[in-house]
């Protein structure tokens, strides 16, 4: 079959992003369009979900449909997604391969466009490569996995390690908690489970890909990850979608658990295409000790809604969101964080910074909640914005609820613009107006640039000297 | 081959700052511009950077020979011209180090980059002539910088640019006279027979250190007076206010 296929040569073909390409579909499962009760009767029949899943599913498009869209808070653009036009389920050979080899020959070509096998042998203890709805290719290292270290997709993970995957699964974030959680319970496909056992410290991170190709098309990846007690991994994801006319839907959902001591890092970088809805809903639940950080990037999507939060539940438990979000136009960044206090002495930290070009527009919505019968609790929020244009547009929504007076927070928030003085400067120097606003830009959010481990990072700053080619002039 | 301003007039808004402002300077040659505040010499040394708050309404101004204003800022300054900010801009976030590699790729072909162990081999020698501890290298470009730490700064980009011609506005102003010598030191390593300056300054005490091979009064958007440099001590005895007699007696 894939011999009949005709594959573009990507070396002609013009990228002006890095993840805009695609490949002629071919799909051997399709769920068609829409959904509805058979279009999970056929996902759960592909897969062989238990019946325990497919109820959970049933309930979940139960509450998806009766919940309103969020439009009373959030933008009415939500509106312009329809439901019907999208396929909510579509794979090729469902079984993810160990080797690079075995992957079909357009989906190889797909991740190897995107460096996902270099980056494999450089640094990586794992990686999980989605293509569409299914892994293609997942692998972990000898050494990582002879730890006791699971690292599968969701199905794998319910399939064979049910006696973890259940105690967990959807307690973190409840089925209810917004519609898009509840979407994403009743159709979930791929996504990585993963679960480090007690004092295991995996020392290079587990890295997971989620490539949409297909068109008219929602991917609904479900992550839950477990760190037991004094354990410690970090996990990182990119994203890319090729451009079309039409919209794309992304709606995630990712679980962290992390028991007493445990560390674990979620490193974010998404590139979506501007026509994807990225809506997703990230949450941990640190116990005792234990820590939390959401290191998170998003640059690209037409809209995205993500508020990554911690739930403080045991003693001296921390939490920390760092993100970085770039709007160019027609796009526009909702993100922020949550913070929820639940034990003494616990400790959030929130750094975010925006960038809004051209009629780019970003938003951050922070909510912090430290309830009267806790002390010791600490908060720390810093937002900045940075406006490259003059149609450029931010806002801030900061919700902190402070009860009693044990606690201490500080709120920082800042707005600020390229002066004209400073790209003079760096124009005076030889720079051409886009390297001068690249390096402002890259100077603004440098010091959570730093966050990111060093690969990540140099992504980074390539992806928004792309983005910020041509904002000028 | 030379820095030839001629018959330069600008404005910003609606007010004229230069008025037919005439000056040659060729490679090898070391011109002062003194004037009393308010005579034009920073908005001279902006028109000819290409600050987008002048506009130019007349004459012209060539570097060997290029229309220099018919360029961009930054094909100026990889033409050759190089300004040493009397108020250098702070970048926050971004390192001098990392500055000055953007800066020194900008002056590459497409694609080639710089070649990293040279780069700092010759940072590390000019921030020794500038007695720069090299911990400025890590620091973001002028950001906490005291005053006399900025001017060095800027001195430490012109050795790295290495420009044809080099404008130096009142890098004096602000510094005690240990960072002077220093900062002196460094342009006076820079005079070369290939490489023209034009030194703007308030007061002669910066002459001592650079000495001039020719001073030029600036007053009301014009070169009115032209000499060596006993002209400049001329000015720093007596005031202004003679040459304003002499140059200008309608105005008077």
């Amino acid at each position: 079959m894939s011999a009949e296929l005709e594959t573009p040569d990507l070396s002609d073909i013009k990228i002006d992003s890095v993840g805009d390409f695609t490949f002629p579909e071919n799909n051997v499962y399709d769920a068609g369009y829409g959904l509805s009760e058979k279009t999970i009767d056929y996902i759960c029949d592909v897969k062989g979900d238990p019946e325990w899943i497919r109820d959970f599913r049933k309930k979940a498009l139960k509450v998806f449909n009766e919940k309103p869209m969020p439009t009373h808070w959030a933008t009415k653009d939500l509106e312009n997604i329809h439901f019907d036009e999208f396929r909510y389920y579509l794979a090729g050979d469902r079984k993810p391969k160990k080797s690079w080899d075995d992957v079909p020959e357009e989906v190889k070509k797909t991740f190897e466009r995107l460096g996902i096998p270099e980056q494999e042998r450089k640094f990586l203890a794992g990686v999980e490569a989605q293509y569409d709805s299914e892994a293609a290719y997942s692998n972990i290292k000898a050494a990582v996995a002879e730890q006791g270290v699971i690292f599968v997709n969701s199905t794998e993970g319910l399939h064979k390690h049910p006696e973890i995957f259940k105690k967990w699964f959807g307690k973190v974030i409840p089925t209810g908690d917004n519609k898009f959680s509840a979407l994403n319970s009743a159709v979930f496909s791929g996504g990585s489970f993963i679960y480090v056992p007690p004092g295991v410290k995996v020392k290079h991170p587990l890295q997971a890909y989620f490539r949409i190709n297909s068109e008219q098309f929602g991917q609904f990846e479900r992550t839950l990850i477990i760190a037991d007690e004094g354990a410690e991994v970090m996990y990182m994801e990119g994203c890319t979608a090729p451009k079309f006319d039409t919209a794309t839907l992304h709606s995630a959902v990712v679980e962290l658990v992390a028991l007493k001591g445990a560390k674990i890092q979620y490193v974010t970088v998404q590139n979506w295409s501007s026509n994807v809805f990225n809506l997703v809903t990230k949450r941990g639940v640190a116990h005792e000790e234990a820590e939390i950080r959401w290191i998170d990037c998003n640059i690209g999507s037409r809209l995205t809604m993500k508020y990554p939060g911690v739930v403080m539940k045991g003693r001296k438990a921390r939490g920390e969101v760092i993100s970085i979000a770039l709007a160019n136009n027609g796009q526009h960044q909702d993100t922020g964080a949550k913070m929820i206090h639940a034990a003494d002495e616990t400790t959030s930290n929130v750094i975010s910074k925006s960038i809004s070009i051209g009629e780019g527009r970003s938003t951050y919505r922070g909510l912090v909640h430290i309830p009267k019968h806790l002390k010791g609790c600490k908060n720390n929020t810093e937002c900045d914005a940075l406006l490259i244009n003059p149609k450029s547009r931010t806002d801030t929504y900061p919700a902190i609820s402070v009860r009693g007076s044990q606690h201490s927070t500080q709120h920082e928030a800042s707005v600020s613009q390229v002066s004209a003085e400073q790209i003079f400067y760096l124009m005076q120097r030889g720079l051409s107006e886009g390297e001068a606003m690249s390096l402002s830009v890259n100077g603004f959010i440098n010091d959570l640039a730093k966050e990111f481990p060093m690969e990540y990072s140099v992504e980074l700053k390539r992806l928004i000297d792309l983005e910020m080619e041509g904002s000028v002039g | 081959m030379s820095l030839k301003i001629e018959n330069l007039q600008a404005r910003i808004g609606e007010r004229e700052i230069l008025k037919g402002l005439t000056i040659e300077i060729k490679p090898g040659e070391v011109h002062a511009i003194m004037g009393p505040n308010g005579s034009g010499k920073s908005t001279l040394s902006k028109v000819l950077c290409g600050h987008e708050d002048y506009e130019v309404t007349g004459g012209s101004a060539t570097l060997d020979g290029e229309d220099l204003l018919s360029l961009s800022i930054d094909q100026r300054s990889r033409a050759g011209l190089f300004l040493a900010f009397q108020y250098p801009h702070e970048i926050p976030g971004v390192t001098n180090a990392n500055f000055l590699r953007a800066a020194l790729k900008a002056r590459k072909p497409d694609g080639e980059d710089v070649d990293a162990i040279a780069f700092y081999r010759q940072m590390y020698a000019r921030m020794d002539q500038l007695e720069m501890d090299r911990s400025f290298t890590g620091r973001n470009v002028n950001e906490g910088f005291s005053g006399g730490e900025k001017k060095r700064n800027e001195i430490l980009q012109l050795m790295m640019l290495e420009p044809k011609y080099a404008i130096l506005d009142e890098t004096d102003s602000g510094l005690d006279i240990d960072a002077l010598k220093i900062v002196s030191r460094g342009v006076n390593a820079m005079r070369s027979a290939e490489r023209g300056f034009l030194v703007i300054t308030h007061y002669q005490r910066l002459l001592n250190y650079i000495q001039p091979d020719i001073v030029h009064v600036l007053m009301d958007g014009r070169i009115v007076k032209t000499g060596d440099r006993s002209l400049a001590l001329k000015l720093e005895e007596k005031g202004y206010d003679w040459v304003k007699d002499e140059a200008l007696p309608a105005a008077a």
